[in-house]
């Protein structure tokens, strides 16, 4: 391996990189610090012009996102106190709260198969890139490039047919029609991800395994999934990040039972108004479960590939 | 431990010749060395018999059992590979103990722990036991790479130039170990290198590879003093053997194209007269570098002697091998 001297930059050339950084996360934080601040704002306070960056934070957007409420009589509301601090934010409206909102179904159905369609992108994925990586299959560059061609076109371009076989097979509306479709488009992403950080991996490592008393799936296991454990964490995030954002054939195949959350928050401008801090705070529980995941990722993202322990 | 046999085993990768047609047997408890220039097919032969390629054509028998349909594992045997492969994931112990830990040996914790400490004693890494794989020297690498086949009781250990990237002191620390833990086990080992003091040192036979065919087959002895060819001869001896006409010195038999003087058979002070180019001090002998009428020859002289370049030495050759045109020993 050979061996090169880096020098240090230099003080200047730190300061702009570091400079340089800090504006980039600026703007491309401002517009989600925006919805995480506007899920605490009043309404009023939410569409007031000039902007408000300094107001007196309510969890109204958060009791309007999970609940339904009704408006009741003058006299209803005298005769019934309220019990509770979120019904107390409501009667500032005159309004009861009814029953809980979908919104909690929704972000259950997100979970379910933003996750369910990762898990099973990056199952499927790893072993057809290790196939692919390791085995004399016939025509592999072929197959290849015909699984990459399903990316070839926007997914929502076959959304007709689709949405007609979906029909025919009782997969509307479902939640493993919906794991199914997002697996489907994020499995070529996998395959040639994967492909690449498994080839990677010097053959050796297994062929030591072998030698060392373990079948060719053990050696898998134990020698190439973790040292392709890099590999797969970022492949999962880019597959996650798609499925729990996917809109277009959420709108289209999901009405009721499998209706995942981004086709349910834009509902709530509908409900009682423009109610833009409901719809915030949506936005906002709804970034948590990609961020929390890249976080617990993250320690594999920035590792790297091993090098070094194979002399080449 | 086991006897190993190849009987006519042939394995080539596409136009290119891995061995043709190799037949050895390596007896129990031997320590085969394999001498030959790189592409030879030292190292197809080592993956061919841990079954990590499968001959085109022949068989291996590894004590007794035909092991052609059998996986690496099953073969039980243990390799040290030239890249020393160590899982990058594991500590130094989780490398050592991975044989160990394996479906097939499945030893109990307690053994693992004795075993590994006692490894890792002889080749001079327990202070490195917990560390990261990646986070040794190139030579201590190698060592876990040696230990690692040495923690289990293969039927034959393959080894693959382990102690090529080691520098000098520890090479020879750990070259008199292996022989001694061969020796302690009647380990059967087959040894791939090119560094001829490793070949005479540790061998009991010595297999010479020519483009993949076994070229000869015997005790160090033997193919040093008795070698059947021109390319056997000059695999083994350093400095390299002087070859020069069969015709410059007169008195070879007929058909003789070539004659071949080992540096230590040339006897000084009689025959022909060559020029000293250049003398090499070694401390324990002094080797000099002739030139003999356009032929370059090198000889080892006592330590006292004191040439100097230009001067005339006249030498002649002492029972030297003599070698027909296609490179053949003429006895």
């Amino acid at each position: 391996m050979s061996s090169f001297s880096v020098t240090e930059p230099s003080k200047r050339s730190k300061w702009f990189a570091g400079t340089m950084v800090v504006i980039y996360a600026l703007v491309t934080m401002v517009p989600l610090a925006w919805i995480m601040l506007t899920g605490f704002k009043s309404p009023a306070d939410a569409i007031s012009y000039p902007p408000k960056v300094v107001f007196e934070p309510t969890l109204e957007g958060y009791v309007n996102l999970f609940t339904t409420r009704t408006r009741q009589t003058p006299e209803f509301l005298e005769a019934n106190p309220p019990q509770t601090w979120y019904e107390e934010i409501v009667r500032e409206y005159d309004m009861v709260i009814a029953g809980p909102s979908k919104f909690g179904e929704r972000f259950l159905n997100s979970v379910i198969i933003g996750f369910g369609s990762t898990f099973l992108s990056i199952f499927l994925g790893t072993l057809a890139a290790y196939a692919f990586s390791r085995f004399k299959i016939p025509f592999a560059d072929d197959l290849l490039f015909f699984i990459l061609s399903t990316r070839m076109m926007p997914p929502i371009a076959v959304a007709i047919p689709i949405f007609l076989m979906y029909r025919q097979l009782g997969l509307s509306d479902t939640h493993l029609g919906m794991i199914l479709l997002y697996t489907g488009v994020n499995i070529s992403l996998a395959v040639w991800l994967l492909k690449g950080f498994i080839d990677e991996i010097p053959l050796e490592y297994e062929e030591a395994a072998l030698i060392d008393g373990y079948t060719r799936f053990q050696a898998f296991y134990k020698v190439v999934l973790p040292q392709a454990a890099t590999g797969i964490a970022s492949t999962a995030i880019f597959c996650l990040i798609f499925a729990w954002n996917e809109y277009a054939f959420a709108v289209l195949l999901t009405s009721g039972t499998a209706q995942t959350a981004p086709p349910f928050i834009p509902t709530i401008i509908g409900v009682g108004g423009l109610d833009w801090p409901a719809v915030a705070a949506g936005a906002t529980i709804f970034l948590l479960p990609v961020m929390i995941f890249t976080i617990l990722l993250r320690k594999h993202l920035l590792r790297g590939i091993t090098f070094g322990a194979v002399r080449k | 431990m086991a006897e190993v046999i190849l009987k006519n085993l042939s394995k080539s990768f596409g136009k290119d010749v891995g061995i043709e047609d190799v037949t050895m047997t390596i007896p129990d408890g031997a320590f085969v060395v394999l001498l030959g220039p790189t592409g030879a097919g030292k190292t197809t032969t080592l993956r061919l018999i841990s079954g990590l390629e499968k001959p085109d054509q022949g068989e291996i028998w590894i004590g007794g059992r035909n092991v052609g349909t059998e996986t690496p594992a099953q073969r039980d045997v243990a390799m040290v590979f030239q890249q020393y492969s160590l899982y990058p994931h594991l500590t130094v112990r989780d490398n050592l103990a991975f044989p160990l830990k394996s479906p097939i040996l499945n030893t109990p914790p307690d053994e693992i722990t004795r075993k590994v400490n006692e490894v890792a004693e002889v080749l001079q890494i327990s202070h490195k036991l917990d560390n990261k794989a990646t986070a040794l020297s190139g030579g201590e690498m190698q060592r876990v790479s040696i230990g690692r086949a040495l923690v289990r009781e293969p039927s034959i250990y393959l080894m693959d130039e382990p102690l090529s990237s080691l520098d000098a002191k520890l090479r020879t620390d750990l070259r008199v170990e292996l022989k001694r833990i061969q020796a302690n086990l009647g380990a059967t080992l087959l040894y791939v290198t090119h560094d001829q003091i490793e070949a005479m040192t540790m061998a009991t036979h010595v297999g010479v590879l020519d483009h993949g065919k076994l070229v000869q087959f015997g005790t160090p002895r033997e193919i040093y003093e008795n070698p059947n060819s021109l390319y056997v001869a000059s695999r083994l001896g350093l400095p390299r053997i002087n070859i020069v006409p069969a015709d410059l010195f007169g008195g070879a038999p007929a058909g003789a194209r070539q004659i071949g003087m080992r540096p230590e058979h040339i006897t000084q002070g009689e025959g022909l007269e060559a020029e000293v180019q250049r003398v090499e001090h070694l401390g324990d002998q002094n080797r000099l570098h002739l030139n003999l009428q356009g032929h370059a020859i090198t000889t080892i002289a006592d330590p006292a002697t004191d040439y100097q370049p230009g001067a005339a030495l006249k030498i002649k050759p002492k029972d030297p091998l003599c070698f027909d045109a296609q490179g053949q020993r003429i006895r």
